[in-house]
């Protein structure tokens, strides 16, 4: 071979190398301008919002006045809601997710309901709301209630908590089962005493996300008719009397933290906007919580299980 | 040191003697109520499991009944031909076009921004990434995901059209660029992962086998590990492109909620589901023709995801390579 000839296979060879480097490039700018943006969107709230944040902030009712306006009925009514979102979403997500992994025969309607569970988790967040509206709100008349709105979103999160649950029920190795069973627990027995006992923290990690996914929705919400200003709290849910507990705050009228935010960034007045930056940077930092619990509790779960 | 030695303890009869051993049909009476207690929860769990398809059901009824009470008041064909919307007024319009139109073209705007940056960026992860950035870097696009619309919203109304209307100073205040750039941004971690996944799912033998022919980390991710993902990488683009479509705290906040047939994203429009905010922020009564719109709209929506969910099966089908 010539010293021409290898000449131009190096070059060759260089150019197609450079790009590699052009890719790695344009490769860490996009992941830049994806994470760069959240940051600066977290930035801009929290330079739009730190004003506003006090004590006060958190045990006032919103009000004409921006400077006194304060998202105490939305904090309490997102607590709320959440609240009966769990009570819903948990155990119906897991059990059926215990069916699925555990039960379900291979057949046409075991088909049927995970074709449908994977095609529930893509149908958009409003429909859900459109759902809750005809459902929940007039066929069954709760009205525009917490109970109404905690439901809503159990269905909106239900997939996430099965998809999580059914993973995490996968990865117990089947010789835990075999054990309980060889010492004759019943199927039952060994699910719950064994298998879901192992898969907890999988479980918790989907509840998790679908729960941050819950507190942040509006749509919905807004959609089965939500109010957007509320100067009053729900009757607590502890009465002086017996039976002590009382449930008739599931069906008092409510706001949310994403609607109260929503209705404040939709008034023209810039003084709102501050209001409503706040209760962004306190909606994210909720949310970002949740998840950054999730991640470091899979995190911990992917270094510590070894089966 | 002390021997070990066999007390009386060691042979005691257990603490708790099991119950019923000495009668055959107790066992079976306790045996038989086991039994009994098994299969009821496996019932409880079957239920949890159909309560999806009863999800489904219901929401396919009530979009389908009240779209049906909308459709005996208002002919399909003006739905889909008329070129106004205007279901609150009293000369009423019911062009769905119009808010197809916003949807559309907000869709585009955030699918131009999230395809490509989505696809680089799982490239990149999955082929170029050292372990520690892609250990960083996943994390931090889920946060990316986990952000509530409303923020994005307001970031893109108050951040983002500010910025814009500086190069462009006669874009206006509402307008669909900035929310589908922003939309685009929030779906860039749902194209990224399912992308990334699908790729990493490709046999090292066949990256090897690209290498050892001579070719660069570039053409071997180009032409050999992107096309055989290509079924899962489709899958990416569908799922983004129904989060764009179903997005709509977004378009509620930044785009502007006026209905308007246009293609131009620099305008304000009204997209299907920001009307349905629109109408649901306001007070309309039980079974109006203005109620029923709204599921007419939803329906619209419904049928819009399903069409690219079986776009996106059957495209999946196409190119599924088996390894």
């Amino acid at each position: 071979m010539t010293q021409a000839r290898v000449q131009e296979i190096r070059e060759l060879i260089a150019r197609h190398k450079r790009w590699d480097v052009i890719f790695v490039a344009v490769g860490i700018l996009c992941l830049a301008i994806a994470i760069l943006t959240f940051f600066a969107l977290a930035i801009d709230m929290a330079i739009t919002g730190a004003s506003r944040l006090s004590l006060d902030f958190f045990t006032n009712f919103p009000s004409r006045r921006a400077g006194q306006a304060g998202i105490l009925s939305a904090w309490v009514g997102t607590t709320l809601v959440m609240l009966v979102t769990a009570f819903a979403a948990v155990p119906v997500g897991v059990g059926a997710a215990v069916y699925l992994e555990e039960y379900a025969r291979k057949n046409w309607i075991t088909g049927l309901i995970e074709i449908n569970i994977t095609n529930l988790a893509g149908v958009p967040s409003i429909v859900y709301g459109l759902l809750a509206l005809g459902l929940f709100v007039y066929a069954f008349g709760f009205g525009q209630s917490i109970l109404s709105a905690g439901l809503t979103l159990a269905l909106l999160i239900l997939p996430i908590v099965i998809v999580a649950t059914r993973e995490a029920i996968r990865s117990v190795p089947s010789a835990v089962r075999e054990a309980a069973y060889a010492v004759g627990a019943t199927k039952w027995q060994t699910t719950y005493d064994h298998v879901l006992r192992y898969s907890m923290p999988g479980v918790l990690t989907g509840v998790i996300i679908g729960m941050a996914r819950a507190i942040g929705e509006t749509a919905p919400i807004i959609t089965i008719g939500a109010l957007t200003f509320i100067a009053f709290l729900p009757d607590s849910p502890f009465t002086g009397e017996f039976p002590y507990i009382s449930f008739d705050w599931v069906f008092a009228p409510f706001t949310v933290m994403p609607i109260q935010m929503f209705n404040w960034t939709s008034r023209p007045d810039p003084a709102f906007h501050e209001n409503a930056a706040a209760a962004g940077l306190m909606l994210l930092l909720m949310t970002l919580s949740m998840n950054a619990l999730a991640i470091f509790l899979r995190y911990r779960l992917r270094k510590s299980i070894k089966w | 040191m002390r021997t070990p030695s066999i007390t009386n303890n060691d042979i005691l009869p257990p603490v708790f003697p099991l119950p019923y051993t000495h009668n055959v049909s107790d066992r079976l009476a306790r045996r038989r109520s086991r039994r009994l207690r098994e299969v009821f929860i496996e019932v409880l769990l079957f239920v949890c499991a159909a309560f999806s398809v009863l999800v489904t059901t219901g929401i396919v009824y009530i979009l389908i009944s009240e779209s049906y009470s909308f459709f005996k008041m208002v002919p399909v064909w003006d739905f889909l031909t008329d070129t106004q919307w205007t279901p609150l007024f009293d000369d009423a319009h019911y062009g769905i076009m119009v808010l197809l139109s916003g949807t559309l073209v907000s869709s585009a705007v955030a699918l131009l921004v999230a395809i490509p940056i989505g696809t680089v960026v799982a490239v990149y992860l999955s082929e170029f990434a050292p372990f520690s950035v892609r250990e960083v870097a996943k994390p931090l696009l889920e946060l990316l995901s986990g952000v509530p619309t409303v923020v994005y919203g307001f970031f893109a109304l108050l951040f983002v059209t500010p910025i814009l209307q500086h190069f462009f100073p006669e874009l206006p205040g509402f307008n669909m660029l900035s929310a589908g750039l922003v939309m685009g941004i929030m779906i860039i971690p749902y194209v990224s992962s399912v992308s990334e996944d699908a790729m990493r799912a490709v046999p090292m033998s066949m990256r090897e086998g690209s290498y050892a022919m001579g070719a660069t980390r570039f053409q071997t991710a180009v032409r050999v590990v992107a096309p055989a993902a290509l079924s899962g990488i489709t899958a990416a683009y569908i799922l983004g492109i129904s989060r764009a479509v179903g997005e709509t705290m977004i378009l509620a906040v930044a785009a502007g909620m006026q209905p308007n047939l246009t293609w131009n994203p620099a305008e304000p429009a009204a997209t299907i589901t920001s009307f349905i905010v629109q109408v649901a922020l306001g007070d309309l009564p039980h079974g109006s023709i203005g109620y029923q719109t709204i599921f007419a709209a939803g329906l619209t929506l419904m049928i819009l995801t399903l069409a690219f969910n079986v776009l996106g099966h059957w495209l999946r089908r196409r190119f599924r390579q088996a390894y």
